[in-house]
């Protein structure tokens, strides 16, 4: 793959390698953060300095289908020792979706010094790289956060409603077949309670696993993925352009596409997605 | 019905970490003792019909039949991240290697929320328990073909 420099992007700092993340494992201004899907991976073994930011125990709410609040996000960070000035880099696996996630609810507090290594967990352990058990232990830092601002990167379900009306674009980034409403969950995932299928009317069905290269979870070239979204998906980086999934996470994959790498101007993540969509009473469905 | 004598005893084991820290290492330490099915057994490319259905670790699982009328089963986990499979492949194959297989056929899936609990994720959740099921497939063909 060729440096994330030379690929495009409209927005190149956000991604760093694995070869920038091996010259800052030391670099008391980074603090590198492992998101992933399986609580299991990180204790498994980790990059040397990582710390865990697991998306159900650190960033959702406990009791609400919500997402921390400014004292939970200050917590976090005081936890990992990270300062507004400090940068975060996340990767993950799963091809960072947990990552990106993370990123995404990092946003919400305005915790903009961010980043995600490009190719995830994934990359780093085929290019045989250190990891480690051992967890570390930073100094708890002070972090002052604002409060939550939802509304530049998120997008709830009644302004979903009115995008609907108003034809504006939306990416389904889940499988075809939950597309298409003949599967109500991802392959090889259990059912987690929609009660109807489909996807919301006009939405583009994109999965969000064309954006990256399959071989090392990085991502695409710009020019692969403006073929992708806008040329052949016929979406314009100009207008207001909702991403939803099942819960959010695969759709913050491509909400970070979309926003960072194409420069998309207005990318909302709708987290409460098909669970929510689906469930929903009277709310419009294609199938 | 009782579950097998050693699987009662390591699901007893994990019902004494209440913190999902200790049963993460518990977890892990498992995971660390997991041994790949023998190549006098099985080599790579492993067999589809060996595959675990619905399991992204792309677990793979073998059971041989002992003399003595009891089974032994090996496992493959390919996908280096499997970390959960290779925990659970290391507990099936201790817990239930040795017993005959109308007992193994009696232990169902529901094994792996007792185990994982907190550390189950969603995804893997299904995965894990169609490795079970898997198990206790090739226990039930085994007393059908006694019978």
């Amino acid at each position: 793959m060729s440096a994330i420099t030379d690929r495009g992007y409209k927005n190149p700092d956000v991604l760093v390698s694995t070869d920038w993340v091996a010259e800052h494992l030391t670099d008391p201004s980074v603090r590198l953060a492992e998101s992933n899907e399986d609580v299991l991976l990180y204790p498994a073994g980790h990059i040397p300095g990582a710390v865990q930011v697991d998306w159900t125990a650190d960033l959702n709410d406990q009791v609400r289908r919500d997402y921390i609040t400014r004292r939970g996000f200050e917590t976090l960070m005081s936890r990992i020792g990270a300062t507004p000035k400090t940068t975060i880099v996340f990767y993950g696996d799963k091809n960072n979706w947990w990552a990106c996630y993370a990123f995404w609810v990092f946003q919400l507090f305005g915790h903009t010094n961010a980043r995600i290594m490009d190719g995830g967990r994934v990359k780093w352990t085929k290019e045989g790289r250190a990891m480690t058990r051992e967890v570390p232990a930073y100094s708890p830092a002070k972090y002052r956060a604002p409060e939550r601002k939802d509304a530049p990167v998120r997008a709830f379900q009644k302004e979903v409603l009115a995008h609907v009306k108003a034809k504006g674009q939306l990416v389904d980034v889940r499988s075809p077949e939950e597309y298409a409403g003949t599967r109500m969950h991802m392959p090889d995932y259990p059912n987690e309670g929609a009660l109807r299928g489909g996807h919301i009317p006009r939405a583009k069905s994109i999965p969000w696993a064309r954006a990256i290269n399959a071989e090392d979870g990085t991502f695409k070239t710009a020019g692969e993925l403006k073929d992708l979204y806008v040329t052949t998906n016929k979406l314009n980086p100009a207008k207001p352009t909702i991403a939803y999934c099942r819960i959010g996470e695969r759709s913050s994959h491509t909400w970070f596409a979309l926003k960072y790498l194409l420069g998309f101007k207005n990318i909302k993540n709708y987290d409460g997605s098909w669970t929510e969509w689906g469930n929903s009473v009277g709310v419009p469905i294609e199938k | 019905m009782p579950l097998p004598p050693k699987l009662q005893s390591i699901l007893d084991t994990f019902a004494e970490f209440p913190d999902p820290a200790d049963r993460t290492n518990l977890l892990l330490s498992y995971a660390d003792v997991f041994r790949e099915v023998p190549p006098s057994v099985a080599t790579r490319p492993f067999g589809k019909d060996h595959l675990v259905p619905h399991c992204e670790s792309e677990a793979y699982v073998w059971a041989l039949m002992r003399p003595d009328g009891t089974m032994t089963f090996h496992f493959a986990v390919e996908n280096p991240s499997g970390v959960s499979a290779k925990a659970l492949a290391a507990i099936l194959e201790r817990s239930l290697s040795g017993l005959r297989p109308a007992d193994i056929a009696e232990v169902t899936p529901d094994i792996v929320e007792h185990i994982f609990r907190q550390n189950i994720s969603m995804g893997k959740g299904l995965g894990l328990m169609s490795m079970v099921e898997a198990v206790r497939a090739l226990a039930k063909r085994q007393v059908r073909s006694m019978q």
